[in-house]
């Protein structure tokens, strides 16, 4: 039997066609060169390695979104409420006496998976008009739950002075933003690979199946509603561990983690970037920060109107992202006649 | 008891008919093209703003703003319509929802430039001020009068769509667009003039809602799920569905926000969410 064709689906599909067998998950010379760039980036930029750390913690922010949105194709407008979660856990942990950074890590990351396993299944029943609202209320119900229990989160306050051990015990967390930057990179590097495991493995590859066409992954036998489950409750679990190196690393946590823009603005950093391709989150979320850094202190009343138009820019010209772009030229190189 | 009851049940009625107006034109849009126009309430926002200048820059009265901003939204609906929805109207859900929610930013930080970050404020003719005695209970005149447009226009709405020529080409294509495209029904245009129309709506219900609802430029971001509850729960396209739900929601959030405080929010977001719950798929027929 003749599946129909969904013309939403294969209209919006701009994303790279599915490779004929298990994708490779080998080290490439190009992945060690893409990574040398946040190094070269410590030693070259000594004296913005507190924004360095925000690009890379927002990073690991975009990739867990990538993998819900960009692999599984799951729509979420409320991504922030995991975020904001592990950064709670991580802040409220320091604060009631444990500072272990990693360890606090671990558990943001743990609180923020349970979360989303739980409300995962809310979420996959829907199609995306129903996944974009309930993921809108479930993130609005965080910020607002946030608000309310001022007692345990400091309400409109937040936390300030969030006091951190040393990482390992060695490195205190310094103004400069050293700790931070090198800290937030191991883990991003961590996250990076695990991720990389994830998309590469038989599983990763059926969450792709599943995005292109949801209805046929039955017939071949494999659980659509579990497997969207577990990437899901995946990617919440990683957003809540970039929330909870963004509460560690700054000190500091207020309502703005669990808030809408950010939901906003890490869906336009992985569409910027290019969705399921991995490196797109990491040059989303940059692109993204380095803008929001240079144009919010031209005029920080009008950044709105930059992600406004940004947002704009990206749907009508940039369906694929930067990356999208990219491979559209490498094609477009290799069908020319020589 | 009883008296301070009513009268916050009448308030509730008041805020719901507001909730109608403004969001009754998403609704449509949606039930047409299964479009999300996130950014439905910069429309009311800007209803209220051009109702502002009207008043304090020309010196226009109330009465003759109204119509006034109903036209002048109606208008930049139609060229908003014609000119940047157009270009995602056939897109996935998520483009839309993006788009629409960048044209939201862009509107806000406009009305940031314009008119400031600040509440604004509207002077009230004297006749719409004050209470009125109606059998023992203090209504507030402004609600009153706001009621009283509210029903006129539900009346003169399901008027159009229930009894004219263009009504039937409405309910054809919300029903089903491609069958209503074979049989000759101009669904393009169907679709313009109740964009247009929607947009009108949603100014006038901006520039009425100014002492009830506020106004600043956080305004379409911040009665979002507002609109989007009324659309859900109403269900696409139907009139009366919409402000039954509008009026419902409009009671059940001031009544809550009264008696129950420290819950605030969470009646609302919560609705939303077992709303969608309990009708995944027939709220929005996502036609395939």
């Amino acid at each position: 039997m003749t599946e129909s064709p969904e013309p939403a689906a294969s209209a919006a599909s701009p994303e790279p066609r599915p490779a004929p067998m298990l994708p490779t998950d080998r080290w490439r010379l190009a992945d060690s060169l893409l990574w040398l760039a946040p190094v070269v980036a410590y030693v070259g930029f000594p004296h913005h390695r507190v924004l360095g750390s925000q690009v890379i913690i927002t990073a690991v922010f975009a990739l867990s979104l990538d993998l819900v949105l960009g692999y599984a194709g799951i729509v979420s407008l409320g991504h922030a409420a995991f975020f904001g979660l592990g950064a709670y856990t991580a802040a409220l942990l320091a604060v009631h006496g444990w500072g272990e950074p990693l360890t606090g890590l671990v558990c943001a990351g743990a609180i923020a998976a349970v979360a989303g396993y739980a409300t995962s299944f809310l979420v996959v029943r829907g199609r995306a008009l129903a996944q974009l609202m309930i993921t809108l209320g479930v993130g609005l119900l965080f910020l607002e739950a946030a608000t309310k229990a001022a007692v345990v989160t400091g309400g409109i306050d937040g936390l300030p002075d969030v006091p951190m051990w040393r990482v390992l015990g060695l490195f205190r967390f310094d103004i400069a933003g050293n700790t931070a930057y090198v800290y937030s990179l191991v883990v991003a590097f961590g996250a990076f690979l695990v991720i990389k495991r994830i998309i590469h493995s038989p599983f990763g590859l059926s969450l792709r199946a599943i995005r292109e066409g949801a209805r046929r992954m039955p017939a071949l036998g494999a659980p659509v509603g579990r497997r969207l489950v577990a990437a899901f409750t995946i990617g919440a679990g990683l957003a809540g561990v970039a929330g909870g190196l963004l509460a560690q690393t700054t000190q500091f946590v207020g309502l703005d983690v669990l808030d809408f823009q950010r939901s906003a603005a890490v869906t336009i950093m992985v569409s910027l970037g290019g969705t399921g391709r991995l490196y797109g989150a990491f040059v989303g979320a940059g692109l993204f920060m380095l803008m929001q850094d240079y144009l919010a202190r031209q005029s920080p009343e009008y950044w709105q109107l930059w992600i406004g138009l940004l947002l704009v820019a990206v749907v009508l010209f940039a369906r694929g992202g930067v990356l999208g772009g990219f491979d559209a030229v490498r094609a477009w190189l290799a069908r020319r006649p020589r | 008891m009883v008296a301070a009851f009513l009268s916050v049940l009448f308030d509730g009625v008041a805020y719901g008919s507001l909730l109608f107006v403004i969001s009754v034109g998403m609704s449509v849009t949606m039930g047409l093209m299964s479009f999300i126009n996130l950014a439905h309430g910069a429309f009311a926002m800007f209803g209220g703003y051009v109702a502002i200048a009207l008043m304090k820059r020309a010196g226009v009265p109330f009465a003759a703003t109204l119509p006034a901003v109903m036209i002048a939204m109606a208008l930049a609906g139609a060229v908003a319509e014609r000119s940047l929805y157009r270009w995602v109207s056939r897109t996935r859900p998520l483009d839309q929802v993006l788009f629409t929610i960048g044209l939201a930013f862009i509107a806000t930080a406009s009305a940031t430039y314009v008119w400031g970050p600040s509440q604004q404020n509207i002077a009230l003719p004297a006749v719409l001020t004050g209470q009125v005695h109606v059998g023992g209970l203090d209504l507030g005149a402004y609600r009153l009068f706001l009621i009283a447009v509210v029903v006129v226009i539900t009346a003169v709405l399901h008027a159009l769509v229930a009894r004219t020529r263009f009504g039937a080409q409405l309910r054809a294509a919300v029903d089903n667009p491609h069958a209503a495209a074979g049989l000759g029904i101009p669904v393009d245009r169907v679709f313009t003039i109740s964009f247009a129309l929607g947009s009108g709506l949603a100014g006038l219900g901006g520039a009425l809602g100014i002492d009830v609802l506020g106004l600043d430029p956080t305004f379409p971001f911040k009665f979002m799920v507002y609109f989007l509850v009324v659309v859900v729960v109403g269900g696409e396209g139907s009139i009366l569905g919409s402000a039954a739900a509008a009026v419902a929601l409009g009671v059940f959030d001031v009544v809550g926000k009264y008696y129950i405080p420290s819950v605030g929010g969470f009646l609302i977001y919560g609705l939303m969410v077992v709303l969608l719950l309990v009708f995944p798929h027939g709220l929005f027929r996502i036609r395939k």
